[in-house]
């Protein structure tokens, strides 16, 4: 017999969903703000037929059955409509009527958001709370031999270099014989990531920049931001606030065009160079824009059509091989500025880093390695390579830390760890450990996100939609009734808070430890950890 | 705290001069160890000063290791002082059998060898006999030198004074460290015990440096042999000094920017900025982060003492013309100096170095905000 009707496999109930909408009848005022704000239509306006059955007393009326209707809020379960947990309806519910929930269960709908055979793709995080990184303890307390410092009211000199720095007797002597000597940049060891212009709203790149460049200019502290690969906005490539920028060039090359013809009009060099080999959100990736966010201004800025998706390739397709890759480029990029610009490379964490760094050590100009862990965050990828792909940052970085200190070159290239510092809030810590493992300075995208504009991440899969340009607090948008959501200029005076916040931190760890005259790169002595293993692995002590 | 003192004087002076300002500085301090060293020697030793001279602590067996090893490489004992203790050894000393300061003749073979090398070879074999020494225990080995003796015990300085006679024998220095504590922070060894010497730079610390492992790598990983041990976290001050000299060719107004760079913004309104500044980068992993206060001898016999940027160990330098001294407390400078004028007395600051040069007439100071003094 044939059935009378079918479920299609994909059919989901709202048990089977990752976030589900709670909503109060009693509180809903139906003033329809919540379905009007939800980026991904997954709530629309219910209407709700009920049967009200009257029993009246007595024998000579029968029981009647009345129908009315409600009206109220429906959840899609159609998974391509599932709410993303955002809670943008309950920030704009004027009664508390409404509220997305996290399902306890594993749900069902992480199973058919393949529709039409492509796999998920979203922004955002790695989904994965755990880190390491905040289990590492800071164990070398100063005590009665060498007193505490009083991280409020003494002087330290929190700030690190970027740049090839020689080694000293031969930096001597090319100083004594009027040789070249490789541009050094004294910055913040905490360093804005790469988020392109494109990735990031306009409104969120202005914000950052003017907090970049009151951090300089109004509070002393050398905070550079890199551009990641979307270019750089005309006007700000002949700024004098340039050299507060680290410019980025990856495999895409976009936005290059303009930055070359804005050479000659540079009224300072930017800080430094970063060529991205890869990133630790997708590595082995190229970076990716997908169409919806590709409008005119981003179009112009990168010398492409509007309305396209912007894979770049996952590597430099002029290169293929290590050393043409160190070598020629770095090469090239030091020479668009006349030697006067540091030069780095910034990679994926893998188990083939060291071969990265050592290469980059035998090269005699490269000004750093960037690593950036799997914990990496992007503004679009495939689901698949950010849950399971890349290394983890700590053993990465320190690996090619105690690398480069056999080599007697621990001072000569600066390490910049990324990926995850901060990924549960604990933003000081998580750096100061990565320095104290053998990192120079750090460089964080998502946290920054997070506490200067809201960015709603989590690591429960909450939100992860930046990659379709409908950010619900305007940071990744390229859509203006979405990025006007965001005051740049509340952005920027976060940015500031953050910083001084951080700074403050970053003394009350290394007051304790007695250090104040220089960053604690490479002071494993005062790393512990209660995990045996990782101890091992990373040399540190073992706590408990 | 460790109690230092160091002297130097145009007059020989028994290493008693010293030990005795130590024991005026007992109180506060623990008096579990001394370590003397002592330079531009007198007494028996005067007529071999251009003789390596070897200072260290053996057993019986470790003297016959010793004597085939140096026979074997060629080097002739010359002159030797061997201290046999005869009497009970004072509370907590260890009971040793032979202290040993031997001077020897080069080997035939190194007659030409240029300066340098000459140099390198000693340490080398100062290095390979406290390796040596290491599989065993029987040999100590504190310094291989020329116009050197290192003299190292656990124990209270009069007391090991009084054990090994040191007042009553004819040696003589006219220039003196010395130190009155074992490192008690750590696992006691005569290894760990101030001063620390290397071709001729010899230095003591007072304080805990807080910096001490990655600057022990950044030295680690020069791959000079001399830089070993490290049982103390202070030894890194006289290898940083030895780097400075031997390595960059720089002096102790170098030495000062190096182990306490101005800060960034300091460096700014320096006159010799873009020199400073590529001397802190290049040396960043040297960064002291004390309290420390650093006293020693330059292989010129300059007497100096410096402080970390924090400022936080007492130090002071005063004398007369003819005899200076650097002392932890100021009783003990008053106990060996007591005729000089005090108003001349200086305690350095973070910026300060404080020096009397091998000629003994003045103290000089330098600080960190002047131009360097000599071209290097």
């Amino acid at each position: 017999m044939e059935p009378m009707g079918t479920l299609h496999p994909s059919a989901l109930s709202k048990k089977d969903l990752h976030w589900r909408i709670l909503w109060d009848k009693e509180k809903c005022t139906l003033c329809g703000r919540c379905t009007a704000v939800c980026p991904v239509q997954a709530i629309e306006l219910g209407v709700h037929r009920k049967r009200l059955v009257t029993v009246p007393l007595g024998i000579k009326d029968t029981p009647a059955a009345a129908f009315t209707v409600y009206h109220g809020i429906d959840q899609r379960t159609d998974a391509a409509f599932a709410c993303v947990g955002c809670a943008m309806c309950s920030m704009v519910c004027p009664n508390d009527a409404i509220l997305p929930v996290l399902n306890e269960d594993v749900d069902k709908q992480r199973f058919h958001i393949n529709n039409g055979g492509i796999p998920r793709r979203r922004g955002g995080r790695r989904n994965s709370p755990g880190s390491l990184l905040d289990q590492i303890k800071f164990v070398r307390i100063s005590m009665l031999t060498d007193p505490a410092l009083d991280a409020g009211r003494h002087e330290f000199e929190l700030r690190t270099l970027l740049g090839r720095i020689l080694p000293p007797e031969e930096a001597l002597a090319f100083s004594r014989d009027n040789g070249w000597i490789p541009p050094v940049r004294e910055i913040y060891p905490l360093v804005i990531g790469s988020m392109s212009f494109g990735a990031l709203s306009p409104t969120m790149w202005e914000g950052l920049q003017m907090g970049v460049a009151y951090l300089n200019e109004e509070m002393n502290m050398p905070v550079r931001m890199c551009t990641g690969e979307g270019g750089c906005p005309p006007r700000l490539l002949r700024s004098r606030f340039l050299k507060y920028v680290i410019l980025q060039i990856a495999s895409g090359y976009f936005g290059w065009d303009e930055i070359i013809r804005a050479l000659p009009e540079m009224k300072e060099d930017p800080c430094a160079v970063e060529i991205k080999y890869g990133q630790g959100a997708k590595p082995g990736d190229g970076g990716l824009l997908m169409w919806y966010k590709v409008n005119n201004l981003i179009a112009r800025v990168r010398g492409v059509p509007p309305g396209v998706s912007l894979p770049s390739p996952p590597t430099h397709q002029t290169k293929y091989s290590i050393e043409e890759s160190v070598a020629k480029m770095i090469q090239s990029m030091y020479m668009a500025w006349g030697f006067r610009v540091p030069v780095y490379p910034k990679i994926s964490g893998t188990s083939t880093a060291l071969a990265v760094l050592n290469n980059l050590a035998r090269n005699p100009i490269a000004a750093g390695l960037a690593i950036d862990g799997e914990d990496g965050g992007t503004g679009a990828a495939y689901n698949v390579s950010m849950d399971h792909m890349g290394h983890p940052i700590a053993s990465n970085i320190r690996d090619a830390y105690l690398t480069l200190v056999t080599v007697g070159k621990q001072n000569e290239i600066p390490l910049f760890a990324g990926g995850g510092i901060g990924k549960n809030g604990n933003l000081a810590a998580n750096a100061a450990a990565l320095i104290m493992l053998g990192a120079s300075g750090v460089q964080v995208g998502k946290y920054i996100m997070q506490a200067a504009a809201g960015c709603l991440g989590s690591e429960h899969d909450r939100c992860n939609i930046c990659n379709i340009g409908q950010c619900p607090k305007g940071i990744t948008s390229q859509d203006p009734r979405l990025y006007r959501r965001l005051d740049p200029e509340h952005v920027a005076q976060r940015l500031v808070d953050v910083y001084l916040s951080f700074d403050t931190e970053l003394k009350k760890i290394v007051a304790p430890l007695g250090r104040s005259t220089s960053l604690p790169i490479g002071m494993s002595d005062a790393l512990g950890i209660a995990d045996r293993s990782a101890a091992e692995r990373l040399q540190i002590k073992y706590v408990v | 705290m460790c109690r230092l003192f160091a002297i130097t004087s145009q007059n020989p002076l028994s290493p008693m001069v010293a030990l005795e300002a130590l024991n005026v500085m007992k109180e506060g301090h623990d008096g579990s160890g001394v370590g003397l060293y002592l330079t531009d020697l007198a007494g028996d030793f005067e007529p071999y000063k251009e003789l390596p001279t070897l200072s260290g602590i053996f057993s019986n067996a470790g003297m016959k290791k010793l004597d085939d090893y140096m026979l074997a490489r060629g080097f002739r004992p010359k002159f030797e002082r061997t201290i046999r203790p005869s009497k009970p050894a004072p509370a907590g000393t260890p009971r040793r059998d032979v202290y040993l300061v031997s001077v020897y003749d080069y080997p035939d073979e190194w007659k030409y060898l240029p300066r340098a090398e000459v140099r390198f070879r000693l340490m080398l074999t100062r290095v390979t006999l406290r390796q040596m020494g290491l599989e065993d225990g029987s040999m100590m080995v504190f310094s291989f030198w020329p116009d050197t003796i290192m003299i190292k015990e656990i124990g209270d300085p009069m007391e090991i004074a009084d054990y090994l006679d040191l007042g009553d024998r004819n040696i003589l220095a006219r220039s003196m460290l010395a130190q009155g504590r074992q490192n008690t922070n750590y696992a006691i060894t005569l290894y760990a015990c101030h001063p620390f010497f290397v071709q001729g730079v010899a230095t003591m610390t007072n304080g805990e440096n807080t910096a001490f492992i990655p600057i022990r790598e950044f030295l680690m990983s020069r791959r000079f042999p001399g830089y070993i041990g490290y049982q103390s976290d202070s030894e890194v001050f006289t290898h940083i000094l030895h780097y400075t000299y031997y390595t960059l060719g720089m002096g102790l107004e170098a030495y000062k920017q190096i182990i306490t760079p101005l800060r960034d913004d300091e460096l700014a309104k320096h006159p010799e900025t873009s020199r400073l500044r590529l001397l802190k980068h290049t040396c960043r992993p040297l960064t002291i982060d004390g309290p420390n206060c650093v006293m020693g001898f330059t292989p010129d016999r300059t007497m100096f003492i410096v402080q970390d940027s924090k400022k936080l160990r007492p130090g002071i330098i005063g004398g007369k013309p003819g005899l200076y001294a650097v002392s932890s407390e100021l009783c003990g400078l008053d106990a060996a100096i007591p005729d000089r004028d005090r108003s001349k007395d200086f305690q350095p600051m973070k910026y300060d170095v404080a020096y009397v040069d091998n000629n003994r007439r003045e103290i000089k100071t330098w600080n960190q905000w002047e131009p360097f003094t000599h071209p290097h």
